[in-house]
C-alpha cells in the first residue's frame, strides 16, 4: 500500500510538474461555435464559458491529455427567444445538466501541425466517442488548435419530444472551435 | 350581362392573377396566424413555408410584370374618368406592393439572422447584414405593407364586384378563368 501511494505520489507530481501540463487556454482568443440547420437555414451559436486542460508536449502527442467543460448555459445564438428554449428538458436541459465535457483517450500525429484527438464527449448525460482532427497555428508564444467536426444532436437527445423531426432541425450538427494556448512547445 | 366583352386579358395573365390572388391570401393569412405562436416546431414550419411563399410571389410578380409590360391589357370599359384614375392608380400600387411586401420580408428575415433558403435547398444572398436593431426597425414595416396591400385586394375585389352586380359591364368576365 505504501509503495502503490508512493508511486501514486511520484505520477502526479511528475505530471504536474512537467513542461507538458503548463499549457494555459486564452479564452479571449478562443471560440467554440456550432451550426446545426433548421429546414435548410443555418442557424450559428456559440459558447461563450468554457475552460480547457491540456497537456500536450507536440513532440509526444500520445502522452497528451487534453480535456474540456463547456458551460451549456453560457450559449449565445443571437436570439432571447431561442437562447431560453434551449435551456429547458427537450434541448440541453441546462439545470441537469450544467456542462458538457471532453475527455481525450489518445492523440496521433497526422501530418505536420495535424493531430487526431480521439475521446469521449458527454453532453446531457449521454457519451458518445468522437474523433476530432486538430490543427495547430503557433505565432510567437501562442498556439491556435482548431478544427470541426460533427455530431449527431439526438445521440444525446439535444432537442427531444417535438423536435425529434430531423426534417425540421437536422440531425447533424457541425461543431467548430478555435483555442488559444500559451506553454505549447515548438511544432 | 349587357354587353359581352369583346376583350380578354391573355391566359397567362389571368393564371397568373389568380394564382398569385391565392397565393398572397395564404400567405398573408399564415403570416397574421404564426406571428404570435410560441417558438414550436410549428411555428418553425409556418415561418418557413411563408418565406418560401414569400419569394415564389416575388419571383411569379416579376414575371407577371414583365408579361403586363409586353402584352396590352383589354382597353378601359366605359366608366366616369375618376374611376378609371382610381383603378388605374390601385393598379400600380399593388404591382408596387407585390414587390415591397416580400422585398422588405426577406430583408428582415436577413437582418434578423436568419437567411432564406428557398425550399430548405436554395440559399439566398442576404441583401441586408445581420444586424438586430435594424431587424426590429424593419419588422413592422413588412406588417403595415402587408395590411397596405390587403386593404388595396379590397378596394381592388369590391370594385371589381360593383362592376359585375352594380354596372353589370362584363369588367370581371375579362379576367374570369373560363369563358361563359
Amino acid at each position: 500500500m505504501k509503495t502503490y501511494l508512493a508511486v501514486s505520489a511520484i505520477a502526479v507530481a511528475a505530471a504536474f510538474a512537467g513542461p507538458a501540463c503548463a499549457q494555459q487556454l486564452v479564452p479571449a482568443g478562443s471560440e467554440i461555435a456550432f451550426t446545426s440547420k433548421q429546414m435548410g437555414v443555418p442557424v450559428d451559436g456559440k459558447f461563450r464559458k468554457f475552460d480547457a486542460q491540456v497537456a500536450f508536449d507536440p513532440k509526444k502527442p500520445e502522452a497528451a491529455k487534453i480535456g474540456f467543460t463547456i458551460d451549456l448555459a453560457s450559449v449565445s445564438l443571437g436570439a432571447a427567444e431561442t437562447e431560453a428554449e434551449i435551456a429547458k428538458g427537450d434541448w440541453f436541459d441546462t439545470k441537469k445538466f450544467p456542462q458538457a465535457t471532453f475527455q481525450s483517450a489518445s492523440v496521433k500525429a497526422a501530418g505536420p501541425g495535424k493531430f487526431e484527438v480521439a475521446g469521449k464527449l458527454t453532453i446531457k448525460g449521454a457519451s458518445q466517442n468522437v474523433v476530432v482532427p486538430v490543427t495547430l497555428a503557433q505565432a510567437g508564444a501562442n498556439t491556435t488548435a482548431s478544427g470541426a467536426f460533427v455530431i449527431k444532436r439526438l445521440d444525446f437527445k439535444i432537442g427531444d419530444g417535438d423536435w425529434k423531426d430531423t426534417s425540421m432541425v437536422a440531425n447533424d450538427v457541425q461543431v467548430k472551435f478555435k483555442l488559444a494556448l500559451t506553454g505549447v512547445g515548438a511544432l | 350581362m349587357t354587353s359581352g366583352p369583346t376583350d380578354r386579358y391573355t391566359r397567362t395573365a389571368i393564371a397568373l392573377h389568380w394564382l398569385l390572388g391565392l397565393a398572397m391570401l395564404g400567405s398573408f393569412c399564415v403570416g397574421l396566424y404564426m406571428s404570435d405562436l410560441p417558438l414550436s416546431p410549428q411555428r418553425l414550419k409556418l415561418f418557413n413555408w411563408h418565406k418560401w411563399a414569400g419569394i415564389t410571389i416575388l419571383a411569379l410578380s416579376a414575371l407577371r410584370l414583365l408579361w403586363r409590360l409586353t402584352h396590352r391589357p383589354p382597353a378601359d370599359l366605359a366608366m366616369p374618368a375618376w374611376q378609371q384614375r382610381a383603378a388605374h392608380l390601385t393598379h400600380r400600387a399593388l404591382y408596387l406592393l407585390f414587390f415591397a411586401v416580400p422585398l422588405v420580408g426577406w430583408a428582415y428575415s436577413s437582418a434578423a439572422g436568419f437567411p432564406v433558403v428557398v425550399f430548405g435547398v436554395l440559399p439566398l444572398p442576404d441583401f441586408v447584414a445581420p444586424d438586430k436593431a435594424l431587424a426590429e426597425a424593419i419588422k413592422p414595416l413588412h406588417g403595415y405593407l402587408a395590411y397596405t396591400l390587403a386593404a388595396l385586394v379590397l378596394v381592388h375585389v369590391g370594385a371589381a364586384l360593383k362592376h359585375q352586380f352594380i354596372d353589370h359591364d362584363g369588367l370581371l368576365a375579362r379576367m374570369w378563368p373560363a369563358r361563359s
